[in-house]
């Protein structure tokens, strides 16, 4: 219909702006960290020298904090958050579901800076006493070395495992809720146990949960101020839970700001645009899994979903 | 397996979720209480009303903070509100269409971005070019974090708005413009600014995309060509430093910060239920 073309083209070209400001940050990015692309190549990420003075760039170090203090937090969160999707969905009585969804969703409403002001103050010193408080047995293995700083790996991992809870965890519930309810009642119909039950719902959920703990493990590479407020700051490659560390989103917080030479703020840019890749990459992975979830409950559920939805 | 023994695993299962609910609940409960019971001692009429004091000096407030948030987060949604409910009206629209795929996509992907990606971005952008930390360009970066929310939003509460109304609006001859502008955006516009409002108390919490766009004043501005201060930032920069007196203003700061959010939450809240009884008659 013509007269609706003008319509159609003006809303559109706002969808269009989204699509463009997406190109454009990578465009961006790209650009602006041209020169230390060129200089350093592929041994940007292989070394570890960081020294702005004399020009030398090696961003292995930031890379290793984020995955680790990404994957720590991740081991942490996602038991925690599946036993929450299950719990709400599954287990919960219908009165406590609603509060229960709105106390897990304040989890993530509040702000990063919060978290971090909390955790300079309150997680690090804990951490600190339980690392003091470790016996010396312990203390030699590689995971517990370090003087007890209470700033480290794993004040980060344990406030990004806060912070990842709720975004899981919400995932999973919506995947389990996909689930059509046949599975669970031909379950209970061979005599499976509650826990029997729940398995085969949560089998049949697999490939959306593994989207729904991709999409934690996404937010957790890119969140920045709570951790850079209490994981150290300091660039080295170590497995110890108590060493002080650095991740790629601290070190742009940190740095960018005093980036006096070119070299230097391309470095730093080339940071921001490798997280950006690696994000792009997770996310869209969860997305796919999730959406592919989505799609397969749709297909099997035709007689269910024909039916009124039980209040 | 003998039944006793299912049975028992079953119910160590159900405790191991009834436990992690528990688990998640008790750093909320931490921070809230740390939060409020922190902040509520240094929080009094000066914070609101008063500039930063000097190092030493006790007292002082972030009046020029607050100011600054709420300039910024209005700046953000200025540049977000068009963009994210007309993209969203499109992507709702035309919804089989395949830019209306490719635009969910990039909403996705566009939420899925690092906070502090954003603000190198807008960095290079709109801060290098002038030369100039500014205030434009912190609402530029708080508004391409809002655009993802809003249009998503809006694409899902105008998908709930009855196919007939749309389709009884057409059959009197209406335009699809003037259908979906007359009848079928004002249906859901409560739940698209309730959507609004929840995007701009999640916007007004963010400190790492202002960190290099517009950065932070001592003193009061309202000029948008300057560098700004914003509430997140100056807890930041005073939770960091060595001084009993900033951190308490810290904590302060951030009372006011989770107040701002609680409020949003409950608000919204209240507003979809209503809304939710509304359409159910």
């Amino acid at each position: 219909m013509k007269k609706d073309l003008g319509f159609r083209l003006g809303t559109g070209a706002f969808g269009l702006l989204l699509i463009l400001i997406v190109a454009a940050i990578g465009f961006e990015l790209a650009r602006q960290s041209w020169l230390s692309i060129q200089k350093f190549g592929f041994d940007f990420w292989r070394t570890s020298t960081w020294d702005p003075v004399s020009g030398n760039f090696g961003a292995l170090p930031f890379i290793w904090g984020t995955l680790y203090s990404s994957i720590l937090a991740l081991a942490l969160a996602t038991p925690i958050s599946i036993g929450i999707a299950i719990f709400i969905s599954e287990l919960s009585p219908g009165r406590l579901r609603q509060p229960l969804v709105f106390l897990t969703e304040l989890l993530a409403a509040i702000p990063s800076i919060v978290y971090g002001l909390w955790g300079i103050f309150v997680l690090v010193p804990a951490v600190r006493a339980v690392q003091t408080a470790l016996p010396d047995s312990l203390r030699t293995l590689p995971f517990f070395t370090g003087p007890p700083l209470g700033v480290g790996m794993m004040s980060a991992a344990l406030i990004l495992a806060v912070m990842v809870i709720p975004f899981t965890s919400a995932v999973a519930r919506e995947v389990l809720k996909s689930v059509p309810i046949t599975q669970r009642e031909a379950a209970y119909a061979l005599g499976a146990t509650r826990f029997e039950a729940i398995r085969a719902a949560l089998f049949y959920a697999r490939t959306g949960i593994v989207g729904a703990v991709m999409l934690g493990f996404g937010r957790a590479l890119g969140e920045t101020m709570a951790v850079t407020m209490v994981i150290g700051n300091s660039p080295q490659v170590s497995l110890s839970l108590f060493a002080p560390q650095y991740t790629m989103a601290a070190v742009l917080a940190n740095e960018f700001t005093e980036a006096a030479d070119e070299l230097y703020l391309h470095a730093l840019i080339e940071i921001g645009l490798v997280l950006f890749i690696i994000t792009l990459i997770v996310n869209s992975l969860s997305r796919v899994l999730i959406w592919s979830m989505g799609r397969t409950a749709r297909v099997a559920t035709p007689a269910v979903a024909a039916q009124p939805a039980p209040a | 397996m003998t039944t006793a023994r299912r049975k028992i695993i079953s119910s160590l299962f159900v405790g191991f979720c009834a436990a992690s609910v528990l688990l998640a609940l008790v750093p909320l409960a931490l921070v809230l209480f740390f939060v409020v019971s922190q902040g509520i001692q240094a929080l009094n009429f000066e914070f609101f009303t008063a500039m930063p004091k000097p190092v030493g000096e006790p007292g002082g407030g972030m009046a020029n903070s607050i100011v600054g948030t709420l300039i910024l987060t209005g700046l953000g949604a200025l540049f977000a509100v068009p963009v994210g409910i007309l993209s969203g009206v499109y992507t709702s629209e035309y919804a089989g269409s395949r830019l209306a795929s490719a635009v969910r996509f990039a909403a996705d992907t566009l939420n899925g971005v690092p906070s502090i990606v954003i603000g190198v971005f807008v960095y290079g952008l709109a801060v290098l070019p002038f030369k100039q930390f500014n205030a434009i360009a912190g609402g530029l970066a708080l508004g391409i974090m809002m655009i993802p929310i809003i249009a998503r939003t809006t694409e899902e509460l105008l998908l709930l708005v009855p196919n007939t109304m749309r389709e009884g609006a057409l059959a009197l001859g209406a335009t699809r413009a003037r259908a979906v502008f007359s009848v079928v955006l004002p249906a859901a516009l409560p739940g698209i600014l309730t959507g609004v409002v929840l995007a701009l108390a999640r916007i007004a919490g963010e400190t790492a995309p202002l960190l290099f766009t517009s950065f932070n004043n001592r003193f009061f501005t309202t000029d948008l060509t300057q560098p700004i201060s914003s509430l997140t930032v100056q807890v930041y920069t005073y939770a960091i430093s060595p001084y009993e007196d900033w951190h308490r203003q810290a904590w302060a700061g951030a009372l006011v910060l989770v107040a701002i959010v609680l409020a949003c939450s409950v608000l919204a809240r209240l507003a979809t239920r209503r809304l939710e009884g509304m359409v159910r008659g």
